[in-house]
């Protein structure tokens, strides 16, 4: 933070007369991420259930942008993994949709599927007869283990539902808080493979009440399942929240369902699109943590989506010391990658609208007049949409200002307080006669319909 | 006949003979209803102001069985100096009688195709029946008619400006509201006319009768004029047959208000079209016109709060108006019915907004603040004063006694039905 402050300082002299003009003089960072990405890096960030789910949410997403190289590849690697798992819908799933377009190697292996059901068959019946055993005995701990087979089983075979069944039925045979925990962290992990996140967060909620303190490893887990239920639920602020609270324990601990870059990423879009400045400042010192720890930890192979982090830093850096103009165009140049991601696909669209939103506030909050020609320059719009954006702005309340159209200039308008209170508290008597007058005219009314009443009955 | 003549013009000057002089008038009701017209020519011989009560009777048995148009127009001017002129105690003793003769007198007046005729002796004659200035007599809507009718709106403001509180017949009250509303519609004072409204649409019912289907009807489109918009929720005090039933039979007013809200010129005016026959039936299509121009008002109005200048072809473009002249026509009447303050320049085709000038120091300002101050004083102990009255209402208290908690033993005993003080 101290390198960048002397930077800006020498800065400022240009910043003043074109801000966010001056790009190239100081960015030695190389802009990557307008690479495509790497689906093999990307992938191999994560484990399990969701590293397939991931992959086939990029094979359509491609599909969709007709970047077929990028979908066969991904295509490619679902089949390996579902292959090397006992999820035989996928893998009928993934088949289809290659289409015989990998190869022989990449074709529907019918004999394989009919194998692996034969399997998932014989090993239902065996967890059932075992489970009715444990039942018939009655033995607490057993049933509970039974149920839980039972719930993995279902669970990677792809039949979430039932899984979640199972792992929601231990609930009753659970005698210590961490069995409850176990509980709570597959319902959770079922729950966000199922898109369910009114689950996740009372899942995790329960989790977190349990007496016994959870270790460091868990809580990051809670933490980070919380972060994408308020994600889910369009609530950003909290979302950042959440992933920033995340410490480093997590590693790599919970890649079945997220990676620690998207931590990173997620946290950080959130809180651009939602924090004040304050908070903005000490969500970039949490980044700066995940980057150097993740130089740390030996992940020099995957060299993209690494980089992916300390882009995101200098996204909010730029944001903080109002280089909009550069801070936008990265994250123009993130969107492509970003809209990849299976959690962030349809948030990306709202978080970028409100980090736009937010530079533009934050752009003419300081000034009592400003230059429309050059705020264009700087958001590298032209006058006319910039207008429109800021008319947008201006109506919502969210910028106190009103616009010289012939002049292109923003003048900052402060209401004045003395007059719209006359104002207000005349209404206010105006309001307060027209009501009480018709309130004691009604009430007139009553009487004579009670004493109307009153006489028919006497 | 000459006799009760005689009797009216001896007792009548004595007011402590009048309860007699009363008395022979009831006596001798039916005879003289079955002279009727023919007895027009004794009202000769009595002089309106200070032989009020016969005066009245004769003049009711005149008029009690329907007359032609001749006769007609031979009893409305005795009829008209009557209300002027004639004694307000007397009336008062005969009150059912004055107001029958009156709205007899509102029915040949009509008959003659004259209302002009009629205002001023309506006017005359609610003042002698008022109690007082508060006081809603059946009289006030036979007369906003026949200022409606006549087109005497000025007369028809002078009787609305003063406040109701009390009321006779409901019905009176809605028929007041309902054409008080219309005329005030007339004089563009819009607020006044929505209070009326308001009062009609939200005033306790049984059933929905057509002068609240109307009113609501109107209530709609001059809320569109003049707040820009409309809840179809009604308030909580609305009787519970208007909420349910009000907003189905106005339908195509409801759709009008929704896509009023939307700021579309374009689709308000296809809304608008769809239903014109339906408006026109109503009479409310100048109302649907006036709600047009309101919207360009309002949408030009919300300019003002975003922009400090602007041009004549984007206020034209935003607004979705012709041309930039016709912009112009627009900000031009606004400036001059003081909606927005701005200043026009021509050379350029520029408009700027201008602050409101009001700064409240001035002394008219003071002043009227001030009188507001004592006016809502003077209401709330009105207010106060009718709330003290109720709580010592003896109906009040036997049912709020029935009805009441208990959590004593003495709140077991049973609560005096009445109070023998």
């Amino acid at each position: 933070m101290d390198a960048d402050d002397e930077t800006t300082a020498a800065m400022i002299d240009d910043e003043i007369y074109a801000n966010g003009g001056g790009e190239d003089e100081n960015r030695n960072r190389p802009i990557i991420s307008g690479e495509p990405l790497d689906v093999e890096a990307y992938a191999s960030l994560y484990g399990g259930r969701t590293k397939i789910s991931r992959l086939l949410f990029i094979a359509e997403q491609s599909r969709g942008c007709r970047n077929e190289a990028m979908e066969l590849e991904a295509l490619r690697m679902a089949y390996d993994e579902v292959k090397k798992g006992e999820n035989t819908q996928w893998f009928r799933d993934v088949a289809q949709k290659i289409d015989g377009r990998l190869g022989p190697e990449y074709q529907m292996d019918l004999a394989w599927c009919e194998s692996v059901d034969r399997r998932a068959e014989q090993k239902r019946e065996k967890l059932e007869n075992e489970l009715n055993a444990y039942r018939t005995n009655l033995i607490k701990e057993s049933i509970r283990m039974g149920y839980n087979d039972f719930g993995d089983f279902h669970y990677s075979h792809g039949q979430l539902g039932d899984a979640f069944k199972n792992y929601v039925r231990t609930r009753d045979y659970c005698t210590t808080s961490k069995h409850i925990v176990h509980m709570c962290m597959c319902s959770i992990l079922v729950s966000i493979e199922m898109g369910q996140f009114t689950h996740v967060a009372s899942y995790v909620s329960k989790a977190e009440q349990t007496q016994e303190a959870l270790d460091p490893i868990t809580v990051a887990k809670l933490r980070c399942a919380a972060g994408l239920a308020n994600l889910e639920a369009k609530k950003y602020k909290l979302a950042a929240r959440k992933f920033l609270d995340t410490g480093h324990e997590l590693g790599n601990n919970y890649n079945e369902v997220i990676a620690p870059q998207d931590i990173a990423t997620y946290g950080g879009l959130c809180a651009l699109a939602s924090f004040d400045r304050a908070e903005l400042k000490a969500c970039i010192l949490v980044l700066l943590s995940f980057v150097f720890w993740n130089k740390v930890i030996d992940n020099l192979n995957f060299r993209n989506f690494l980089e992916l982090v300390p882009e995101i830093r200098e996204v909010i850096n730029d944001f903080y010391s109002s280089r909009y103009a550069s801070c936008l165009d990265y994250l123009g140049n993130l969107k492509a990658n970003l809209l990849l991601d299976i959690h962030l696909h349809d948030h990306l669209e709202t978080l970028y609208d409100q980090i736009r939103n937010k530079a533009l506030i934050q752009y003419t909050h300081p000034f009592v007049s400003v230059d429309l020609n050059m705020m264009a320059n700087a958001f590298k719009t032209d006058v006319a949409g910039l207008e429109k954006e800021l008319e947008a702005l201006i109506t919502d309340n969210q910028v106190q200002a009103r616009i010289d159209s012939h002049n292109k200039i923003l003048y900052a308008r402060h209401a004045d307080q003395r007059n719209a209170t006359f104002q207000r508290a005349l209404q206010t008597g105006n309001e307060f006669d027209r009501d009480v007058k018709s309130m004691l005219l009604r009430v007139n009314l009553f009487k004579h319909e009670s004493n109307q009443k009153q006489s028919k009955k006497s | 006949m000459e006799v009760l003549v005689v009797n009216i013009q001896g007792l009548s000057t004595n007011p402590g003979d009048l309860p007699n002089l009363h008395n022979i008038l009831k006596q001798a009701h039916d005879s003289l209803h079955a002279e009727s017209i023919r007895l027009l020519p004794l009202l000769d011989m009595l002089d309106p102001s200070l032989h009020s009560l016969g005066f009245l009777y004769i003049l009711e048995a005149c008029t009690s069985s329907a007359l032609s148009k001749e006769q007609a127009s031979a009893v409305v001017l005795p009829t008209a100096r009557f209300m002027n002129s004639c004694s307000k105690e007397q009336i008062q003793l005969a009150p059912e009688k004055f107001i029958s003769v009156c709205k007899r007198f509102k029915d040949y007046v009509m008959q003659l195709e004259a209302p002009m005729r009629g205002v001023a002796p309506m006017l005359a004659a609610i003042r002698k029946i008022q109690s007082s200035s508060e006081h809603l007599t059946p009289l006030h809507p036979e007369f906003l008619v026949l200022c409606l009718l006549s087109k005497c709106y000025k007369a028809g403001l002078s009787i609305l400006d003063e406040d109701i509180f009390e009321v006779d017949q409901p019905k009176d009250l809605l028929l007041y509201c309902y054409y008080g509303g219309m005329i005030c519609i007339g004089q563009k004072r819009f607020r006044k006319a929505l209070e009326l409204l308001h009062n009609v649409v939200t005033a306790p019912m049984s059933v929905i009768t057509a002068i609240a289907v109307e009113a609501y009807k109107k209530y709609i489109l001059v809320s569109l004029i003049h707040n820009g918009q409309f809840s179809t929720s009604l308030p909580k005090y609305t009787s519970s047959v208007a909420q349910r039933n009000l907003k189905n039979i106005c339908q195509p007013y409801i759709e009008l208000a929704n896509s009023y809200t939307t700021g579309k010129i374009a689709d308000f005016e296809t809304v608008a079209q769809k239903h014109r026959e339906k408006f026109d039936n109503d009479n409310n299509l100048g109302l649907v016109k006036q709600a047009i121009s309101s919207m360009h008002k309002r949408n030009i109005q919300r300019l003002t709060q975003t922009y400090l200048t602007l041009s004549l072809q984007d206020i034209a473009n935003s607004v979705q108006l012709n041309s930039a002249k016709e912009a112009e026509m627009h900000v031009l009447q606004m400036i001059q019915d003081g909606e927005i303050f701005a200043t026009i320049n021509q050379k350029d085709g520029m408009v700027s907004f201008l602050e409101d000038p009001e700064q409240y120091k001035s002394c008219g300002m003071i002043e009227r603040i001030d009188s507001s101050i004592q006016r809502i004083m003077a209401l709330s102990r009105k207010l106060t004063n009718m709330n003290e009255n109720i709580s010592c209402d003896p109906m009040y208290l036997a049912k709020v006694g029935r009805e009441r908690q208990r959590f004593d033993f003495d709140d077991f005993d049973p609560v005096p039905q009445r109070f023998n003080i």
